[in-house]
């Protein structure tokens, strides 16, 4: 092994997080400035700390519902996501399936049509076609959860694929002969192998229904809206409120930062892989 | 061999919502393609035009120069993203104090919503009033002016766009080296390569598929950015950063011109599905013939 220099790592992780953290600290000192503020000479240092727009924000009751919304949405989605990537996945390594490979191709595709043209037909299928007599899918958590799938899901099993394929066959043929049902091997042999591969996806799933904005402005209007959405209603053609805005933009990082430290765990739980080295 | 049965029923949720949420809108926008359309104009009927559209769009200037911006932005921004986040990928599987601490640091970008990253770059960025162009003109004496050089402005976009996704990339690769066996690297080492070899013979070979699936996604993404570019540039200065998928907007919204910019949707959806395939095709076959070797 290499001798490790812990101290250079540590001067080039700072300089790096300097320049990743600069635009977040910028909005931060956004968020901490009264309006008028805004347009005079910047200044890297903040002199008075301005805490109304937080309070604004906090005191806004639509936005908590808003909050809750996101949280509800982007959680559910991405484990359906995960979940459901993850037996594609499987399927699409282990089994012998025709025109697997066209399947897997397919799926991509789903991800590649420009958004702002199919705003029109996913707005006519959740107000007129996915209807139950006075329900509409339109303006639904369900609703929003099953649309992300159509971005987050071609994505999850790209990103899966390739694990799955890096866990050797022979493990999971091995414990079928030892009498594993398929379920056993999936939970048993094939997850903690495939752990942080999951973990990152359930992740970056998370972030990009959380993050996600044209299509939660066009299909919810009040008890499925998003986070996103509601920062946005900040933006005008008059003129953005810039400090609430990047108020609740930093907010937003909270429950966000929450779920990745809570995932992160796993793809270090990672390096220890011991299984495979036989 | 167990039956396929299972396999299938395991694809079949996928397969199902794909189908309902990705075809058929698809085969909507297609069938708008082939009509001309637009609600709030003189004439808001839809009328079948043949390949009216399609014609219009071989000859439209605009659009022609939107589809080269947009390759020429998703072509450094990529590049830069994947050597970049390999980079960091590879620190971060060495053990350094505080490892766990800068690598939530370094995802923080990724958690920050795009319009978010438009409005906060282009804050900085705004001549008079942003920090950028105040510092580099305090420090270097340099003019940094987004709204007037066209080159600025598309620098911009594609640092912003480094800055945002390069940790979706550092991640995914970790995760895929994670997933990466040891024994060939150690006896790399026994045998005494060195680290470039290794580099070149193992881990890169053994990572390729991460890798495309990687660059795949961030191709497809950055192919269809709108948020953040246009809330940093607008598509300007001129034309500049006038990418396709706000080009695509600001035909169907302000002007409405929907059965035009389905047609260019359907081109655009097309050429990047034939890109894509041709990668994919590449590295399939390259997989294939290493088995029979």
């Amino acid at each position: 092994m290499r001798q490790q220099r812990p101290f250079l790592y540590l001067l080039f992780w700072l300089f790096l997080s300097v320049l990743t953290l600069f635009p977040i600290y910028w909005l931060f000192v956004i968020s901490v400035k009264p309006a008028v503020d805004l347009f005079t000479t910047p200044s890297l240092i903040l002199d008075t700390v301005y805490w109304k727009n937080y309070a604004n924000v906090i005191n806004n009751e639509t936005l908590r519902g808003y909050m809750i919304n996101s949280m509800i949405i982007s959680t559910s989605n991405a484990a359906l996501v995960t979940v459901l990537a993850f037996m594609a996945c499987y399927a699409l390594s282990r089994y012998d399936l025709a025109g697997k490979e066209n399947i897997f191709f397919w799926t991509i595709t789903n991800r590649m049509a420009p958004a702002a043209v199919f705003l029109l037909p996913f707005f006519l299928l959740f107000t007129q076609v996915f209807t139950i007599g006075d329900w509409k899918l339109y303006d639904t958590k369900i609703g929003m959860v099953l649309l992300y799938c159509t971005f987050n899901l071609p994505f999850a099993i790209w990103t899966l694929r390739p694990t799955i394929d890096g866990i050797p066959k022979e493990l999971d043929e091995a414990a079928t002969v030892d009498g594993a049902t398929t379920w056993q091997v999936l939970s048993e042999v094939v997850f903690p192998l495939a752990r942080p591969g999951l973990a990152v996806t359930f992740i970056l799933t998370w972030v990009f229904a959380w993050n996600e904005f044209l299509l939660a402005a066009t299909l919810t209007s009040f008890n499925a809206r998003t986070i996103t959405t509601g920062l946005s209603e900040y933006v005008t053609t008059t003129g953005t409120e810039w400090g609430a805005m990047a108020a609740i933009a930093v907010i937003t990082l909270i429950p966000a930062l929450i779920i990745f430290s809570m995932v992160q765990r796993h793809i270090v739980a990672g390096l220890t892989f011991g299984a495979v080295k036989e | 061999m167990r039956s396929n049965l299972v396999g299938w029923l395991m694809l079949a949720p996928t397969i199902a919502i794909l189908a309902i949420f990705g075809i058929a809108p698809f085969i909507y926008v297609l069938y708008l393609a082939f009509h001309h359309w637009n609600p709030f104009g003189a004439d808001p009927s839809m009328v079948y035009n043949g390949a009216d559209n399609f014609r219009r769009l071989v000859f439209d200037q605009e659009f022609l120069g939107s589809i080269a911006v947009t390759a020429k932005f998703a072509f450094f921004a990529v590049l830069s993203e994947i050597a970049l986040g390999y980079l960091l990928a590879q620190v971060f599987m060495r053990e350094f104090p505080g490892r766990g601490f800068f690598r939530t640091i370094h995802t923080l970008p990724l958690i920050v919503a795009p319009i978010v990253v438009g409005s906060v770059w282009r804050l900085m960025t705004t001549p008079s009033i942003g920090i950028i162009p105040y510092l580099l003109k305090q420090w270097f004496g340099y003019d940094l002016n987004i709204g007037r050089d066209a080159n600025v402005a598309f620098a911009l976009t594609v640092i912003m766009d480094i800055w945002h996704w390069t940790p979706l990339v550092t991640l995914t690769l970790l995760a895929a080296l994670l997933a990466l066996p040891k024994e060939p690297f150690e006896q790399a080492q026994i045998d005494g390569a060195n680290r470039w070899q290794i580099f070149w013979h193992i881990t890169l070979p053994m990572l390729r598929p991460a890798i495309l699936a990687t660059v795949f996604i961030r191709l497809m993404d950055a192919l269809r950015t709108v948020d953040e570019v246009w809330m940093l540039t607008s598509g300007g200065p001129g034309a500049a950063t006038r990418y396709v998928g706000l080009h695509i907007w600001k035909i169907v919204f302000p002007k409405t011109d929907y059965g035009y910019g389905a047609a260019i949707s359907v081109i655009v959806l097309y050429l990047t599905l034939v890109m894509c395939w041709l990668l994919y095709v590449a590295l399939v076959a390259r997989r294939e013939r290493k088995r029979t070797i």
